[in-house]
């Protein structure tokens, strides 16, 4: 029971460190250390490859160097986003509205609750469908001319539902409101330039694609309004002050090279994979239901609920038995609760307590694959079993 | 190395488990570490004597010290509809419950020893103090602790047959004081955390602050009497009194006095002298016989009628139904009904069950 090798499939919540970023970052911590902001020649070695980097990352989002602010990671860009443009929006225009998606990450939806409940702002929530996905016909209801900013996920944590970013963002134009997207989950698999996307905002964190963890960036269109919600020495254009982590930054960049690379080759490798998942999960299973949209989702992302089985329980199990998966919430340990984008999609408390995520990644095999489905339906077939 | 099989062992961050899980590491066994997190009143979490985030903290730092897997169990929703739920029930009633022993029962052995089952572990070990002993006949016996002071087989007598031959108490062999010695020798981050007789969900209050948040109407004032019916004063609601009680009456009297009876009828309070809470004769009634009923249907042995109580000697005389009537050799205090009485034939636990309220 004990001492097998792990089998990882759980690359949504992290993904191993790539060598090759890995390799990239190490100058910089000891002999490449200088600050950026010094004069000296160690300063200047640092603040090229914090530029190199932000060139790189630039061209792979099609933007404009000074367009990407570097962060500690994904939950800090949401805040950013959020009370950054909410803020100003609010003190240029007395905006007061905000619009989020009912699926949205907690570090957008904690973030909005504060906003409402300490900054005075109304917070609305957009309908969705039962794939958890939003349509521009939706939020142009929705949307107002006081409305201080739109933020909707680009493809869901939970549920892999990709959303159709571009038309959203066009009914937001047309309003002339920010638009935000959290592109933490869709950076490794989805077009990712943000002119043909069209948004104002969109958050990136490094470690789902290969990079370290704690470092991200906050893609912030040129003449969006936001303030800064954290304030010093004037880094990243004074939107977020503090000596840039620059070998954290460097490995981003390499992280994002690597995508740039081989994004069709994982997208061709995995989506089927996924669907193999899907199809035989369904298919074996009794009581197993998919969670969001069966197509339109992340092609290393499957979903499940399942019929009196509890997912503590489950996840435990297949952990013994050498796979290493999630439920897909970002509940704390020890607090086996619901998930709110489970409620939100009418699943009943019981099938929401009973969800699990399986997702994919470069190390991910037909083999893994094959072992994992065969454990799956053994392991599920066992609870049900001891349970009458 | 011989396979000696796998282990779920309940850990709690304490140094009772830890110890516990590392000795296991070193027999052998194949250790997996499952913690339980119970529930808490909102707004007083972090009190939580036995699931703080702290404890959850040192717990898993203790599993991968000893490179074991770890899991959490949320059991705060069963917790809550078995154990509190019955709590405040049972306040209600006029009896003053021992909510461990269902938690025992139903969580622990119940929740817990499933999880174990589940995971086709051949055993299920806790920090408690108590041996086990398996006799020629494969029947098990739950035996006192080497730590007499430390006993815990008064919270045990809840057990089965079936149940005792998966269980290991790996330090019931062991003096406390030579788990602290083992805790430091193994190294292991637990803190020093002194033990507590409360209740884990009480945090660390007075059970009646809990009962008037959290049920407030059963709460009713009453008049308080002496044994001749005779009008003394006001009592606050019965729920806040226990037998015995000498404190907090609130009562105007030259000797002092002790809480009697609870007449739940009249909701009224009846206190006398420390001697009318004397006791010789009392009946025990959903009795769990840990090694099968006994022969005879009177038998002399040991009796404990509270955890903290010393184990008395007196008569059973077996019933039907699982009620035992017990006659104690000499009269004692404070014999609570809701708590419960345990037997022992010198260090062997028999079984045992809950005081019953005397009709009278
Ligand atoms: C959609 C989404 N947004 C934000 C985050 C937060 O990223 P981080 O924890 O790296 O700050 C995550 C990661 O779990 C995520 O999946």
């Amino acid at each position: 029971m004990k001492n097998k090798p792990v089998i990882y499939l759980d690359y949504s919540a992290t993904t191993p460190m790539d060598e090759t970023v890995l390799k990239s970052m190490y100058p910089y911590f000891s002999m490449d250390f200088g600050n950026p902001s010094s004069i000296h020649h160690y300063g200047q070695k640092a603040e090229q490859a914090l530029e190199e980097s932000r060139n790189t990352i630039a061209s792979f989002l099609g933007c404009k160097s000074q367009e990407v602010i570097f962060t500690s990671g994904g939950t800090e860009s949401d805040n950013l986003a959020l009370r950054g443009v909410a803020l100003a929006r609010k003190k240029d225009r007395s905006a007061n509205h905000i619009l989020i998606s009912p699926v949205e990450h907690q570090a957008v939806s904690s973030t909005a609750k504060q906003l409402n409940q300490l900054f005075g702002f109304e917070l609305e929530l957009l309908k969705v469908d039962r794939f958890g996905m939003i349509s521009p016909e939706q939020l142009r209801q929705q949307i107002r001319d006081t409305t201080a900013l739109v933020s909707i996920i680009y493809a869901n944590n939970e549920i892999g539902t990709v959303n159709p970013i571009p038309e959203l963002a066009k009914v937001c134009q047309e309003y002339s409101v920010p638009f935000h997207t959290d592109a933490v989950q869709a950076t490794a698999y989805l077009p990712m330039d943000t002119q043909a996307l069209g948004i104002d905002l969109l958050s990136i964190g490094a470690h789902k694609f290969y990079g370290p963890k704690g470092v991200g960036l906050l893609y912030v269109k040129e003449n969006t309004p936001i303030l800064p919600i954290q304030t010093g020495g004037n880094h990243e254009r004074g939107l977020r002050s503090g000596t840039p982590n620059i070998p954290y930054i460097v490995g981003m960049a390499a992280a994002i090279n690597l995508v740039q690379t081989h994004q069709p080759e994982w997208i061709k490798e995995l989506t089927p994979l996924r669907d193999q998942i899907i199809h035989h999960t369904l298919t074996n299973i009794p009581g197993s239901q998919l969670t969001g949209h069966p197509s339109l989702r992340l092609p290393n992302h499957t979903s499940f609920v399942f019929e009196g089985i509890d997912s503590q329980k489950l996840l435990m199990l297949l952990d013994l038995e050498g796979f290493a998966c999630s439920s897909g919430s970002a509940c704390k340990t020890g607090n086996h609760l619901p998930s709110d984008v489970l409620l939100t999609l009418g699943f009943s408390p019981q099938l929401a307590l009973s969800s699990l995520r399986v997702t994919l990644g470069k190390e991910t095999t037909q083999a893994h694959i094959e072992q994992f489905l065969v454990t799956l339906e053994k392991t599920i077939a066992k609870i049900c079993s001891r349970k009458t | 190395m011989q396979r000696k099989g796998t282990v779920v062992i309940a850990m709690s961050g304490g140094v009772d488990s830890s110890v516990s899980a590392a000795l296991l590491v070193e027999q052998g066994y194949t250790v997996i570490g499952m913690m339980l997190t119970l529930w808490s009143e909102k707004g007083y979490e972090a009190e939580n004597r036995c699931c703080t985030p702290d404890s959850l903290r040192l717990a898993k730092m203790v599993a991968a010290q000893l490179n074991i897997p770890f899991y959490v169990v949320d059991a705060k929703k069963p917790f809550y509809d078995e154990v509190v739920t019955s709590f405040i029930q049972d306040y209600q009633s006029g009896i003053t419950p021992n909510p461990c022993l269902k938690c025992n029962r139903l969580i622990r052995w119940g929740l817990l020893f499933g999880y174990a089952k589940e995971m086709e572990a051949d055993y299920f070990a806790t920090g408690h103090y108590a041996l086990i002993q398996r006799d020629r006949s494969k029947q098990c016996q739950l035996l006192r602790a080497k730590d007499k002071t430390k006993d815990q087989t008064y919270f045990l007598h809840v057990l089965n047959q079936s149940e005792m031959e998966k269980t290991l108490f790996p330090i019931g062999n062991l003096l406390k004081s030579e788990v602290r010695q083992l805790a430091v020798q193994f190294k292991l981050p637990v803190a020093i955390r002194k033990d507590s007789q409360d209740l884990c969900f009480l945090s660390g209050a007075d059970y009646r602050d809990f009962l008037m948040r959290n049920a407030p109407n059963s709460i009713q004032p009453g008049n308080i009497y002496d044994k001749n019916h005779h009008l003394l004063g006001e009592h606050k609601g019965l729920a806040f009194y226990t037998i015995g009680q000498r404190k907090n009456l609130g009562v105007h009297s030259p000797k002092p006095l002790y809480v009697v009876k609870k007449d739940l009828e009249n909701n009224s309070l009846i206190v006398g002298d420390k001697e009318d809470t004397l006791r010789r004769d009392f009946t025990v009634s959903g009795v769990n016989w840990l090694s099968g009923i006994p022969k005879k249907s009177r038998i002399h042995l040991g009796i404990k009628v509270r955890y903290q109580a010393p184990i008395l000697d007196g008569y059973l005389n077996l019933e039907e139904n699982n009620i035992v009537k017990v006659q104690l050799d000499d009269p004692y205090y404070d014999i609570t009904p809701g708590q419960a009485a345990v037997f022992y034939q010198n260090d062997c636990c028999i079984g045992g069950g809950l005081i019953t309220e005397e009709k009278d």
